[in-house]
C-alpha cells in the first residue's frame, strides 16, 4: 500500500491532488458528480470583497493543449460567500479549504484574509498576486517584488492561518519575486498562475475575448509551470504548491519531483469534471510504476 | 449532468454547412438542453444543443462555423464520443398556455423540435416560424410539417417563404410596416399579442432581440455564448439578468423575457 499523504505547513492531506481556485467554483457543481472528500483539499473561487461581475463576455478561448480565458474574477463577494458559499459547500466537504483571495489594494487582500482565516475549515489562505485578467488589479501586486512583499505582510500580520502567495509567471524572473514574499514572512507559494495570453479570430480580424487578453492554462503552460517551480524551489525553503497544466497522476509526481509538495487541478476539471476523481484514483498505480512508496519523499526528487 | 460515451449512428449533411448527427445512447434530454462534445485534439468540448430525444438515440443539428464544426463533421458512423449530456436548464413547459409560438433561427431552430413534439404531448398546437439566410439553409421545416403543426419560413433572400426576417412572419409588429404574412388576426384585435399567447425562441441575438421587441406576450429565449466548462465551474459565459448573475450554460441557455437583459 502506498502513501500518497502529504503535509503543507502543518497541515496534513491524505493525498496533494487540489482542485484549482477558478477551474472548481464553491464545488457544488462536482459534488453532484463525486464524493469531494477524496480529494487532498480544495481551493475555492478567488474571493474579493465587493462582489464582481468580472469581464464582458466572450471570456474564453481555445487554444493547443489549453484555453484562455478572461473571466476577470467573477464572485459573489466576500459576505455572500462566508454566509452563503462555505456553509453548502461544508455541508459536503469536510477537507481543508485553500481560501483564495483577490484584492486592489493590501487592505483589501487584509480584509479578506481576516474574515476567511477565522473560519475553521479554512487551512490555507491563498493570496492571488498574480491573475493577469483584471484592469489595474493583480498584474501590479505580482510583477513587482516590493509590492508582493507588502501584500505577503499585510496578510501575514491579520491571521494565524498559513499564507501561500500565488506567483504570476508573467514576471522576467520569478526567483526575485518568490525571494521577496518569502522574506516578508510567506509560509509557502503556489505557483504558476495563467500565462498571459490572446487569439485573433480571422473572419472578424478581432481578438476572440472582449477582454483582448486572457490567461492561458491547460496541458500547454505543464512544462513552463514545471521548470518555474523547479526554478523557486532551489531559490527558497517554504513548500510550493505546484500547478499548470496538470492533467494525470503522472503530471503530479512530475511536478513533485521539480519541488512541489502538493498539486492543484485546473483546467483539466472544465475538460473532464472528473479529473481529478481520475488523477487521484490512477495515483497509487502511478507510483508503484516508478516505484515509490511515500509520496513526501520524491519532493524536489529532481534537484538531487 | 451525466459523462457518457455515445456512439455515432449517423452524420449527414442536411443543408449548407449543415449536419444532422445522431447518437446512440439513453436520451435523456428536456427541450432547450445541449451536450458538450470533447473533440480529439481539441481543448475546449463544443456545446451543441439537442434537436430529438427518443429511446436510446440523441439527435443534434450543427453548422459548421469553426474548427470544431469542421472537426465534428468529419466523424464516421461507429465513432464513439465523450458527451456530457442534460446541461442547461431548458425550456419551461409547465405553463398555463394555449397557443404557442416556436420562433427559430437558422441552427436555433433544432431544439425546438424537440420542444414542439413536448407541447404536442400536453395538448397544445404551436406554430412555428422558422427563419434561414437562403432557402439551401433551410432545415426541419418538413419535420416540423411531419407533426403536423403550421409552419412559415422566411428567408432574408427570399428565395424562399416571406423574404425578410422571422419577425416579419409573426405579424404582431404593430403599426409597422412590412408584416407581409402574419397569421391571421395577428394584428388587427388582439392588442397587440397576436394570434398566440406565448414564444419560444432560439436564434442569433439579434434574431431573439427582435422578436422580444416584436411581441408582448411572455415568452422564453434561448441564449448562446462560448463556454469553458458547459456545466457551471468556470463562470465563462456569465450574463447579468434582472434577477442577479447568471450563468448561460446553467441557469440558461433559456433565460425567461422578465428576466433578459440585453
Amino acid at each position: 500500500m502506498v502513501d500518497t499523504s502529504v503535509t503543507l505547513s502543518g497541515l496534513r492531506l491524505d493525498n496533494p491532488v487540489i482542485p484549482a481556485s477558478g477551474a472548481f467554483g464553491f464545488g457544488a457543481e462536482f459534488a453532484k458528480l463525486y464524493d469531494l472528500n477524496i480529494l487532498g483539499a480544495l481551493a475555492f473561487k478567488g474571493t474579493t470583497v465587493e462582489p464582481r461581475f468580472g469581464n464582458p463576455t466572450p471570456r474564453i478561448a481555445e487554444a493547443p493543449m489549453g484555453m484562455i480565458n478572461s473571466v476577470g474574477l467573477q464572485n459573489p463577494g466576500l459576505e455572500a460567500v462566508i454566509n452563503e458559499e462555505l456553509p453548502k459547500l461544508s455541508e459536503v466537504f469536510h477537507k481543508p479549504l485553500v481560501a483564495n483571495i483577490s484584492g486592489f489594494s493590501a487592505e483589501e487582500y487584509a480584509a479578506c484574509a481576516k474574515a476567511l482565516g477565522k473560519l475553521p475549515q479554512v487551512g490555507i489562505i491563498e493570496v492571488n498576486i498574480s491573475c493577469p485578467n483584471v484592469h489595474g488589479g493583480g498584474m501590479s501586486f505580482g510583477v513587482d517584488s516590493k509590492l508582493a512583499a507588502t501584500v505577503t505582510r499585510e496578510v501575514k500580520a491579520v491571521t494565524t492561518k498559513p499564507v501561500y502567495i500565488k506567483l504570476s509567471p508573467n514576471v522576467t524572473d520569478i526567483t526575485e519575486i518568490a525571494t521577496a514574499c518569502e522574506e516578508a514572512g510567506a509560509d509557502g507559494l503556489s505557483l504558476i498562475n495563467t500565462l498571459s495570453a490572446m487569439r485573433i479570430d480571422l473572419k472578424t480580424r478581432k481578438p476572440v475575448l472582449a477582454n483582448t487578453f486572457g490567461g492561458l492554462s491547460g496541458p500547454a503552460i505543464f512544462p513552463v509551470a514545471l521548470r518555474m517551480v523547479y526554478q523557486v524551489y532551489e531559490a527558497v525553503s517554504i513548500p510550493i504548491i505546484g500547478m499548470g497544466g496538470v492533467s494525470s497522476a503522472e503530471d503530479v509526481i512530475e511536478m513533485m519531483l521539480a519541488g512541489a509538495s502538493a498539486v492543484q487541478i485546473g483546467a483539466a476539471n472544465l475538460r473532464n469534471p472528473f479529473a481529478c476523481a481520475d488523477i487521484i484514483r490512477e495515483l497509487p498505480r502511478a507510483m508503484e510504476k516508478y516505484g515509490i512508496n511515500r509520496l513526501e519523499d520524491i519532493i524536489g526528487g529532481a534537484h538531487r | 449532468m451525466e459523462k457518457m460515451l455515445l456512439k455515432v449512428t449517423e452524420n449527414v449533411k442536411i443543408a449548407k454547412n449543415i449536419y444532422r448527427m445522431r447518437l446512440a445512447g439513453e436520451g435523456k434530454a428536456k427541450p432547450g438542453q445541449f451536450v458538450n462534445i470533447m473533440l480529439g485534439g481539441l481543448f475546449l468540448r463544443r456545446p451543441i444543443s439537442v434537436c430529438d430525444a427518443a429511446e436510446g438515440e440523441f439527435t443534434i443539428i450543427y453548422k459548421v462555423v469553426g474548427r470544431g464544426t469542421e472537426l465534428l463533421a468529419t466523424y464516421p458512423t461507429g465513432k464513439v464520443l465523450d458527451v456530457l449530456t442534460g446541461l442547461g436548464n431548458g425550456y419551461d413547459i409547465n405553463l398555463d398556455i394555449m397557443r404557442p409560438l416556436l420562433v427559430g433561427g437558422g441552427v436555433g431552430s433544432p431544439p425546438l423540435y424537440l420542444l414542439a413534439k413536448r407541447l404536442f404531448e400536453l395538448g397544445k398546437t404551436p406554430r412555428v416560424v422558422l427563419g434561414f439566410n437562403t432557402a439551401s439553409e433551410i432545415i426541419l421545416e418538413n419535420e416540423f410539417r411531419d407533426l403536423g403543426l403550421e409552419v412559415n419560413i422566411t428567408t432574408i433572400d427570399g428565395s424562399r417563404g416571406t423574404r425578410g426576417f422571422v419577425t416579419d412572419a409573426i405579424g404582431c409588429l404593430s403599426g409597422v410596416e412590412g408584416a407581409k404574412e402574419g397569421f391571421a388576426g395577428a394584428v388587427e384585435g388582439a392588442e397587440g399579442t397576436g394570434d398566440f399567447d406565448y414564444v419560444f425562441a432560439c436564434g442569433p441575438e439579434a434574431m431573439l432581440r427582435a422578436v422580444y421587441d416584436a411581441t408582448q406576450v411572455d415568452g422564453q429565449f434561448s441564449f448562446e455564448e462560448r463556454m469553458g466548462c458547459g456545466f457551471g465551474a468556470c463562470m465563462g459565459c456569465s450574463c447579468k439578468t434582472r434577477y442577479g448573475y447568471k450563468r448561460i450554460c446553467t441557469e440558461g441557455p433559456v433565460l425567461k423575457r422578465g428576466e433578459i437583459i440585453w
